[in-house]
């Protein structure tokens, strides 16, 4: 059976998310040649100028206007979706942290399957798709297969699917009508901006990135020694800034900052997505882990396999005495 | 309050190198270092701190095998006030969707003003606080990291999203929250701490007492489900430098000279 393929299009500043035209090339795997859906919640303006944009790329767009969905509240948009969906529809979206918080529970709504952090699928067979996710932070990759006879809520990974350059324009359908009552426990307040840190790591073309592998917070000084030689700055990995360690500033990642240096020494950090996607620019990466087969060390340009907390010291020895 | 946490046992990533098992089935288990999931520490600790400024109590949950009483024992440790092992044969091999729902019928046996998940665990997906959230009909967000209770109505909390901008709302309760990293300082459970608790006998509790239908969770009611483990193929890799340590220094000061970086 031919199930309606969907997208959901997050937005900001009146601008669709890169993540649009990655769910639209992976639609594409699910849907050949059938029709796609993108569907564009939000208010005002903004909302048309999205919409828009959509409807050069995508065959059919979905303009869902209301006064509760100006800030994307995955409560409210998870009410405004199950009303407007058809029985059996597979929902794209991102995993992204809106994606998270709306697709499980959309899909409970909807009583379809769930498939989260998608990084790769296959053309549905008998109902089933087969699709492939990571675990322990990318250590390893699983196939899942998930029934998708009953429809099916799918997230996916930035940068997992490329990004749809080909899409055929289309036209935008308001279907605002459709939306019911969208009150809900839940109420946007505002946002609040990360503080900034005393340095700016965005800035720095060599940083020396500390992750959990550097064990205790006195071991900091490891990484700032060898930053100082290479006339770099250090940052870090998450775990790092969990426990206080280093301030939020110094964080790299998607939560974090997004740097753009032009080399990067991981310093004990596995390589998680969340890690990886806020490094950009393509820089010369240098890992050092005690574990081969860290995830880090296929992104990484050069590895060193060795405890850091014996070759960092000696590798800055070496340096500053080559000066 | 009364709050009611989730907690999965997994393999430590800190203990542990996760490899594929020969046959690809599964990961290699023999002499994998069990902790809790990290984000449920952190929940556990929310709990905690909440119910010594407001009252009530913490009890924590797990849907797992015979031996995830051991987590369970370990959050008691820390201060938890009661705990139960949801396990039973229909349990087994659930998906995302069967987990939530047995946490759920544990959740009704109750009456919680705040259920806590972590944000995701190590070896799953993020799904199961959302779903657990919807199954019970209660306002949800996740990636919480910062709680303020309100009146006994209402909490304000803040959402970490991208960039590690906080988003600030006001949820009423009772509602779920996932817990994100960084939100507190776990405490310290030591030897003589788990000591204490190494008696305590954990209540299981299967189908039958939770009112579970078999049919709907565990492999039987599953849609989602785990083909293989495998570690897929990436380009090229990093140039993994050999030698002694001082000869893979040097190797790597001339990589960093041939960029520029050290003249
Ligand atoms: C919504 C969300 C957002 C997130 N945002 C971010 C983000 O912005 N930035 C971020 O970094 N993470 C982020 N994370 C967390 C992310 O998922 C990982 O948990 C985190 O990146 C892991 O950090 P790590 O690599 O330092 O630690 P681990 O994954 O624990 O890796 C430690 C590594 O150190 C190695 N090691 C241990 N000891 C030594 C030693 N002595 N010598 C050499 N190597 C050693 C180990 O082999 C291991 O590979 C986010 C998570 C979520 C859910
Ligand atoms: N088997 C389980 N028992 C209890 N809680 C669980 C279980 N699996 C997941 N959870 C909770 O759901 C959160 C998210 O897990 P997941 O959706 O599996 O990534 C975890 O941090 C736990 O709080």
């Amino acid at each position: 059976m031919v199930h309606q393929v969907f997208i959901y299009v997050a937005h900001r500043d009146g601008q669709a998310a890169d993540s649009a035209l990655e769910l639209l090339s992976a639609a594409r795997i699910l849907s050949p040649d059938g029709p796609v859906t993108a569907i564009v919640t939000g208010w005002g303006e903004v909302l048309d100028r999205v919409c828009q944009e959509m409807a050069s790329r995508c065959p059919e767009v979905w303009k869902l206007a209301h006064q509760d969905l100006a800030y994307p509240n995955a409560e409210a948009v998870r009410k405004c979706l199950v009303e407007v969906l058809p029985s059996e529809a597979v929902l794209l979206l991102a995993h992204d942290t809106l994606g998270m918080d709306l697709g499980p529970g959309l899909s409970v709504k909807l009583n379809s399957s769930f498939v989260s952090d998608v990084v790769a699928m296959t053309a549905p067979r008998d109902g089933a798709l087969t699709l492939v996710r990571e675990e322990y932070g990318g250590q390893v990759s699983t196939h899942v297969s998930c029934d998708i006879s009953g429809g099916a809520v799918l997230s996916i990974r930035s940068g997992a699917f490329p990004a749809l350059e080909d899409g055929a324009p289309g036209e935008v359908q308001d279907r605002s009508s459709e939306i019911g009552d969208l009150a809900c426990g839940r109420r946007f307040l505002e946002i609040v901006e990360a503080e900034a840190g005393d340095v700016d790591i965005t800035k720095e073309e060599i940083l020396v990135s500390a992750g959990r592998g550097i064990e205790d917070e006195d071991n900091i000084e490891i990484a700032e020694e060898l930053a100082k030689a290479l006339g770099g700055v250090v940052s870090c990995s998450r775990p790092i800034v969990d426990a206080k360690w280093l301030e939020k500033a110094r964080q790299v990642g998607t939560s974090g900052k997004t740097v753009k240096p032009k080399i990067y020494l991981a310093l004990g950090i596995s390589g998680s997505f969340q890690h990886l996607g806020g490094l950009k620019g393509n820089p010369f990466i240098v890992a050092v882990n005690k574990n081969s087969k860290a995830p880090i060390f296929q992104v990484a340009d050069v590895g060193v396999v060795d405890d850091l907390l014996e070759f960092v010291p000696l590798l800055t020895e070496r340096i500053n005495s080559q000066r | 309050m009364e709050i009611l946490v989730c907690v999965k046992k997994v393999p430590d990533p800190a203990e542990n190198e996760i490899v594929v098992s020969r046959d690809g089935s599964d990961i290699e288990r023999d002499d994998l270092v069990y902790s809790v999931n990290e984000w449920d520490n952190y929940a556990v600790e929310e709990a905690i701190q909440l119910v010594e400024e407001h009252g009530g109590s913490v009890t924590v949950v797990s849907v797992g095998d015979e031996e995830s009483d051991e987590i369970i024992r370990r959050e008691l440790a820390m201060g938890a006030d009661a705990g139960n092992l949801l396990d039973d044969e229909a349990f087994h091999y659930s998906d995302g969707r069967g987990v939530a729902a047995i946490l759920a019928h544990a959740a009704r046996r109750g009456s919680y003003d705040l259920i806590l998940t972590g944000a995701q665990a190590e070896d799953a997906a993020a799904q199961v606080g959302g779903m657990l959230a919807a199954m019970l009909d209660v306002p949800y967000a996740s990636l919480v990291v910062r709680v303020r209770v309100m009146d006994g109505k209402k909490l304000k909390i803040a959402r970490e999203i991208d960039g590690g901008n906080l988003e600030i709302n006001e949820i009423d309760l009772p509602c779920a929250l996932s817990i994100q990293t960084g939100i507190n300082e776990p405490r310290y459970v030591g030897i003589r701490g788990i000591r204490k608790t190494a008696s305590v006998q954990v209540p299981v509790l299967g189908a039958a007492q939770l009112g579970v239908d078999p049919a709907t969770v565990g492999e039987a009611g599953a849609k989602v489900r785990k083909l293989d483990y495998f570690v897929p193929e990436m380009g090229e890799g990093a140039e993994i430098l050999q030698g002694s340590r001082e000869e893979m220094a040097d190797q790597l000061i001339a990589r960093l000279k041939g960029r520029g970086v050290i003249q």
